[in-house]
Parts: structure tokens; C-alpha cells; sequence
């Protein structure tokens, strides 16, 4: 299958292709990727597509994986409406 | 061991574009050290506006020519960073409100930016979905807006890699080297660098890099924090605000905003609850429609805030060492503006817009500060 028919992230739609093109562009780091990229931003918040990329990363410079930086998770863990937050329904453990 | 004209310390929007203005002056010699990604600290954590309604003449006149150079970097920067002016509408709730801002409308005209107060009528025709039932009129400019930063730092970086220069991500100053006052040479964990030049843009980090020459800069670190949603069709084009709440839609559908919980500072950056039920209360209240988008994200950033607001900017007690820090959340909008002051402050030692002579670190000694009114979020 080309690499640009492999689907990465399916939330934001980023391929194997475009996520090679970038490493080869010179953007080694996790960081800098998904904000170059934007996968792991949509409604799965990352769950699949974010240790994908860490394994191709680290495959395309010989490293091993979370040498090259890991992605700091943001919450909330899934997304929930504005709504439920406004009513205060939610509290920190 | 290297040798450079000019090493900027920081790489966020700040470092990027005084090094965008050095190249295109001529000046390609240059470093951008950052100690961790392009855009990590304050600019890729920002809430993406960028206004002209402000209070002093120095922020009016900057940001008046900001606007202006963000418009050029819309169309000359080699990818989009979705320069949009899809304006400020500020909601005004209280008499005292109403009266402050027509005072700072008047200003804002004066220094050319066109910026008026409407009624709740006129806010309704251009947010059709605002509840303007507790508001009695707004402030509005239709030439303010907002861009994204992520694509910013990338658009910046191209440029600047186009014509030779390097950023060095990952890198951490950790000494600068003076003799007999003057600059000589940065240390970093990986590499020295000589140079007669030093510019700190470092951010939430340029007091610690300041302390390495000598000096401290006035600086306070205080937590603001973000929350971003799901994406929807495109349908809000300008920035909304009230009182400490703003948001807008970023061009990829998502609702951005923040609010103020008016902390204390702190140097900790975890984001909370508290937070989005506040931001999220304040955003129904003024956007009902919105109750049932799903939140998708929160994260914190500083505002790197100086005694009276305002940056500060150009030389120090040190030759060779300049300053540009301290925006106090109004970092990203100023990039463009600063940068260019920056690099012209460099190659001819004046800044290019009188106002900006205002901004000097002197001014904390001299007692001459400038009082912004008109900071939110």
C-alpha cells in the first residue's frame, strides 16, 4: 500500500506519508510533530495515532521509543460538553 | 566553538521574528538557541488574538503597526498562519464600562485605529448567536483578529531556513561570558558561541538569562490557562470578550478561549477544573449555543507580566545585551512589531517608532512607567 494511503491518525486525517515527509524535513522531535501535523488532536485525543507516530519516529532515526520526546496529555482524558462544566457537576479528586 | 554576528536566545514568536528582520536586513550570521521546541513556551500557548484596542498610545501605535506587518506575513511568509481580521467585539455590561471605553475608543482613533462603540443591536448583526441581554453596547474594531501560532513558528522557521539560519532546538544557555561590560560569548550544554551581540527573548526564562550578565528584569510569572474544543463549521470569525472571558474559532473549527482566575504567581503550569467551570459558565452565559460542543483540550501558559504591563524592550546595562521580554499575554500579537523594532534597534540603535523609546528597561529607574487598563483573560 503507498504511504500515502496509510491513514495515521484518523481523527485529523494524516497519513504515513505526510508524517515521513516531516521527520525527513527535519522535525524530530514529538512535540514539534504533532503541532506541525496536528495528529492526536482530535475526539480519540491521541489513543491511536500517538504511539503510532512514536514507533515511526523512533524507526526512522534509529532510536528506540520516547527517546525522541513524549507528548504531554492534556485532560480532559475524553472529550465532555461545555454544558457539563458549567454546572460545576465535576470536582477534582 | 563558533562565532556569530548576532545569538538570539529564544525561539519562540519573539527570537523568530527578530531573526526574520535581521535576514531581510542583510544580517544572516545569526543563532536561535531555545531550550526545548520552537514555540514551546508562551507562543505556542497563547490564545491566538491579536488586537489594537488597548489604553496607552505605546501599545495602540505598536499594535497599529503589528496588525499591519501581520498582514505582510500573511502574504510573504512561505505557508499560511491564517492571518484573519475578523475584529474584536470587547461586550461592555456596566455604565462604568461604557464611559472607560469610550475614553479609550478616542484614544485608539486619535492613533489611527479604527475602532467604535456600537450597540447590543448592531453586536447581535455581527455575532447573530451573542445573548446581549446584560450588556448595554461594545466596543468593536473590525481590524483586529487573530492568527495561529502554531503555523506562525512553522512559516517563521522556513523563512529563516531558507536563507541560512540556524535554530538550535533542545539547547540550553547556561552562562554568557562578559569582559569589561560587554558581551562576549554564550555557553550552552552543547556548544560556546562568540559573539558581540546577545538578544534575550527567552520568555518566561529571560530574567534567568538576564542574571547570567548580571541584572534581573522586573518580571512576574503569572498562570493563564486555555481550554480548546472539538471542531465545528467555521460560523465565529471575530474575537469575542468580557470582562476577564475571551474566545474566538481558531480557522480549524475549534472554539478557543480563556478566562482569569486572577492567581497569584506561581512558576506552576498543570491546568484545572476550576478553570474550565469557570471559563465554561462565563462562555454560556455570553454563547448559550455552545453548551453542548464538547471540550477536547486545556493547557496553561505564563503572561510574563512587567511592573506596568507593557514590554520591555532594547539595550541594558550591559553593551552587547539586548532585552525583549515582559509582554504580559501580549506577546504573539506584538511579534511582528518587535521583531522588526528589535532588528532595526539593532542595525541602527533607535527604535523606528518613537513610542517604543517608552519601553526601555531605564524606565522602572526613572519611575516612568505606563499604566495598561485594557488587559484580559
Amino acid at each position: 500500500m503507498s504511504e500515502k494511503d496509510v491513514i495515521i491518525c484518523r481523527c485529523e486525517d494524516v497519513t504515513l506519508k505526510d508524517v515521513l515527509d516531516a521527520i525527513r524535513s527535519g522535525i524530530t522531535d514529538m512535540e514539534s510533530l504533532k503541532r506541525k501535523l496536528q495528529f492526536g488532536t482530535g475526539p480519540c485525543q491521541g489513543k491511536t495515532c500517538i504511539p503510532i507516530v512514536e514507533k515511526i519516529l523512533a524507526r526512522e532515526l534509529g532510536k528506540k521509543v520516547g527517546e525522541s520526546g513524549i507528548i504531554t496529555t492534556r485532560p480532559p482524558e475524553t472529550p465532555v460538553p461545555f454544558g457539563i462544566f458549567a454546572k460545576g457537576e465535576h470536582h477534582e479528586k | 566553538m563558533k562565532s556569530k554576528e548576532v545569538v538570539i536566545v529564544g525561539a519562540g514568536i519573539t527570537g523568530l521574528s527578530t531573526a526574520y528582520y535581521l535576514v531581510r536586513n542583510g544580517v544572516k550570521d545569526i543563532v536561535l538557541i531555545d531550550k526545548s521546541f520552537p514555540g514551546s513556551g508562551s507562543t505556542g500557548r497563547c490564545g491566538t488574538g491579536i488586537r489594537q484596542q488597548f489604553t496607552t498610545r505605546e501599545h495602540i501605535v505598536l499594535m497599529r503597526e503589528s496588525v499591519k506587518l501581520w498582514r505582510e506575513w500573511e502574504n510573504s511568509l512561505p505557508i499560511s498562519i491564517h492571518f484573519r481580521q475578523g475584529g474584536y467585539l470587547w461586550l461592555l455590561e456596566t455604565e462604568k464600562e461604557l464611559t472607560d471605553f469610550k475614553e479609550y475608543v478616542k484614544m485608539q482613533n486619535l492613533f489611527g485605529v479604527e475602532s467604535r462603540i456600537i450597540d447590543p443591536y448592531e453586536a447581535k448583526q455581527i455575532v447573530p448567536d451573542l445573548n446581549t441581554k446584560s450588556i448595554l453596547g461594545a466596543s468593536w474594531c473590525p481590524t483586529d483578529g487573530n492568527a495561529y501560532p502554531f503555523d506562525t513558528v512553522e512559516a517563521l522557521k522556513l523563512a529563516l531556513r531558507n536563507n541560512g539560519v540556524e535554530i538550535h532546538p533542545f539547547e540550553e544557555v547556561i552562562g554568557i561570558e562578559t569582559n569589561s561590560n560587554r558581551v562576549e560569548c554564550v555557553i550552552t550544554n552543547k556548544d560556546k558561541y562568540y559573539t558581540n551581540l546577545v538578544v534575550n527573548a527567552a520568555g518566561f526564562g529571560a530574567n534567568r538569562i538576564a542574571k547570567m550578565v548580571g541584572f534581573s528584569l522586573p518580571l512576574k510569572l503569572y498562570r493563564h490557562q486555555i481550554a480548546v474544543s472539538e471542531p465545528v463549521k467555521v460560523f465565529l470569525d471575530p474575537m469575542i470578550v468580557k470582562g476577564e472571558l475571551y474566545f474566538t474559532q481558531t480557522y480549524r473549527g475549534r472554539i478557543i478561549g480563556g478566562t482569569d482566575l486572577n492567581e497569584p504567581e506561581t512558576n506552576n503550569l498543570e491546568s484545572t477544573e476550576k478553570f474550565l467551570e469557570k471559563y465554561a459558565q462565563e462562555l454560556l452565559s455570553v454563547m448559550p449555543v455552545l453548551s453542548s460542543l464538547n471540550v477536547m483540550r486545556q493547557w496553561a501558559g505564563f503572561y510574563v507580566v512587567s511592573p506596568d504591563s507593557h514590554p520591555i524592550l532594547g539595550g541594558t546595562p550591559v553593551s552587547g545585551f539586548l532585552v525583549a521580554a515582559g509582554f504580559s499575554g501580549h506577546g504573539f500579537m506584538l511579534g511582528p512589531v518587535t521583531g522588526k523594532l528589535m532588528a532595526m534597534y539593532i542595525l541602527h540603535g533607535t527604535m523606528y517608532l518613537p513610542e517604543a523609546n517608552n519601553l526601555g528597561l531605564d524606565r522602572f529607574e526613572k519611575g516612568k512607567l505606563i499604566n495598561e487598563r485594557a488587559v484580559i483573560g
